[in-house]
């Protein structure tokens, strides 16, 4: 434990602050790094970097790869979450579901997605599906697994209070398993999320013409590392709005947890 | 005494439960049977793991025996109903709920109107003395308030017979007091026929008008004995010469349980 007037004194820093300091701190480091010889080659200076944008916009790319990894990414993740619930109750409601499927999941969530790209490419061609495909199957894998370990971890008791209230199975999937589910629905699409960025430049390596994970292979390739940093910089900030987000529901959805004040 | 006139509510016939673990069988009731008169009062007391809770569970229609049979108004039990009403010792309120969704829980699956869910919802609420708290949620009240909302949800779909599973087990002593009064208040209102589950002696007495000890594993009835002391009982009642006499008597019956369990 520390003492009570330090604790004080953090805490009467406004957020925003603390978010200040935070992305100054960021801003100190990238310095030293573009500055610093060895570094400094690929760690352009932070003004170059964001001048690419205009380079990149004028190239007329810009907004074509956020929009269509945009695409891909949300396309892939709602496959993805709509095939894991279902499948993720199944598996907790009928344990034969569960035996079978469960080592499948198990299997393939370890192998890294760009293992299997060239399989997903020759089996349905290039274009947008592969990537959508590949997407789906990595966010199903992760959501999946958390949305069943939240549906085998209802209390027992609620279900039993729900039934002796004259509940039948339906009304407890519904009333009681449902609700109790959502804490672990929402970190399950908290972690989709960003398995659907992680998973872009793989996914974008099935002959894609334009995205974000696409072009940051493509400007590697071509040694521009300004515009480079740049789209590393957009996928970040893709994930921390979609973060802030999830949030806002996060709040009106689970405020009834106990939670642990910090 | 008037018992035998009254009608059996509830008739637990020759209740075995075994349980099939990896070390083997394990019987947790064996030919328990026991008559529970309409509106009548009956707690359980015995030493851990003498299959109170099994038999609960039994009657509540969430367990099914190995063999025997429970009747309610001599209807074989056969899965749970609403006429039975269960409280938990672990509360077990949808967290997710307000005290009033809570209680109003039970009654919506009754395909009551709206405004009899309400009223109905309401009324028990003002029974628990939480008004205030009508629009609270589980996490914002304390121990003591979560086990009267589930009392209130329990009466609120009106069973007849409430199942109470140490329902003040985890409370503190003062909480545990006040709640029993409260009990005995509603009892006294609004009769039902009660099947209280302790392993407070004293809380057996004070609330009922059998205590029904029972022995160590495999679970059996050792022994019933009747309370003859008037109601309203109050926290004076613990001063009682019969009181101390059938507390002394009980308690060191549970004892002797208590330690054939260590043996």
């Amino acid at each position: 434990m520390k003492n009570k007037k330090e604790k004080d004194f953090i805490g009467s820093i406004p957020k925003w602050a603390w978010l200040l300091l935070s992305l100054l701190t960021a801003l100190v480091v990238w310095y030293f790094l573009s500055v610093n010889p060895k570094t400094g080659r690929t760690f352009k200076p932070l003004m170059e970097v964001l001048a690419s944008a205009k380079v990149m916009y004028g190239r007329g790319v810009l907004l074509k790869d956020i929009g269509s990894s945009l695409i891909s990414a949300i396309g892939g993740f709602a496959c993805g979450f709509l095939l894991a619930v279902p499948i993720a109750f199944l598996m907790a409601w009928y344990r034969p579901v569960r035996f079978i499927v469960e080592p499948w999941i198990q299997f393939i969530r370890n192998i890294p997605p760009l293992a299997y790209v060239p399989l997903v490419v020759l089996s349905v061609g290039v274009g947008r599906t592969p990537q959508i495909i590949v997407i789906c199957l990595s966010t199903f894998l992760v959501m999946t697994i958390t949305i069943f370990q939240g549906v085998i971890n209802v209390d027992e008791t609620l279900i039993k209070a729900a039934r002796v209230l004259g509940a039948n199975d339906s009304v407890i999937l519904v009333k009681v398993i449902f609700p109790a589910t959502t804490p672990f629905i929402v970190t399950a699409i908290r972690l989709g999320i960003s398995t659907a960025l992680t998973t872009l430049i793989a996914a974008e390596s099935t002959g894609a013409i334009c995205g974000l994970g696409m072009r940051i292979k493509a400007l590697a390739n071509s040694y521009e590392t300004a515009p480079m940093l740049l789209y590393i910089i957009i996928v970040g900030i893709i994930g921390m709005l979609a973060e802030k987000i999830l949030k806002y529901f996060e709040r009106k959805l689970t405020s009834w947890q106990e939670k642990r004040e910090i | 005494m008037a018992r035998e006139e009254r009608n059996i509510k509830v008739k637990i016939d020759q209740v075995k439960k075994v349980y099939n673990g990896r070390t083997g069988e394990m019987v947790a009731l064996n030919g328990v049977s026991l008559d529970i008169a309409d509106n009548e009062f009956v707690c359980v007391v015995g030493p851990s793991g003498c299959g109170k809770s099994t038999l609960l569970n039994i009657i509540a229609g969430l367990l099914e025996p190995t063999d025997g049979a429970v009747y309610v108004d001599e209807r074989k039990v056969v899965g749970t109903g609403v006429e039975r009403g269960v409280v938990f010792q672990q509360y077990a309120l949808f967290p997710w709920l307000t005290v009033k969704k809570n209680v109003e829980f039970g009654l919506k699956l009754k395909g009551l109107s709206k405004d009899e869910i309400e009223e109905t919802a309401m009324k028990y609420i003002r029974m628990v003395d939480l008004e205030k708290f009508t629009n609270a949620y589980p996490k914002e009240l304390s121990g003591g308030m979560k086990q009267r909302v589930a009392i209130a949800r329990a009466y609120a779909v009106n069973p007849e017979v409430l199942l109470m599973d140490e329902p003040f087990g985890a409370l503190d002593a003062q909480t545990r007091t006040q709640l029993q009064s409260e009990l005995l208040k509603t009892w006294e209102e609004e009769r039902k026929t009660c099947f209280f589950i302790t392993h407070d002696v004293e809380e057996a007495i004070i609330l009922a008008q059998r205590v029904v000890i029972m022995s160590a594993r495999p679970g059996r009835i050792k022994e019933i004995v009747d309370i003859d002391i008037p109601y309203p009982r109050t926290q004076e009642t613990r001063m009682d010469p019969r009181f101390i006499e059938l507390k002394t008597h009980i308690w060191s019956q549970v004892y002797q349980e208590y330690l054939e369990v260590r043996k």
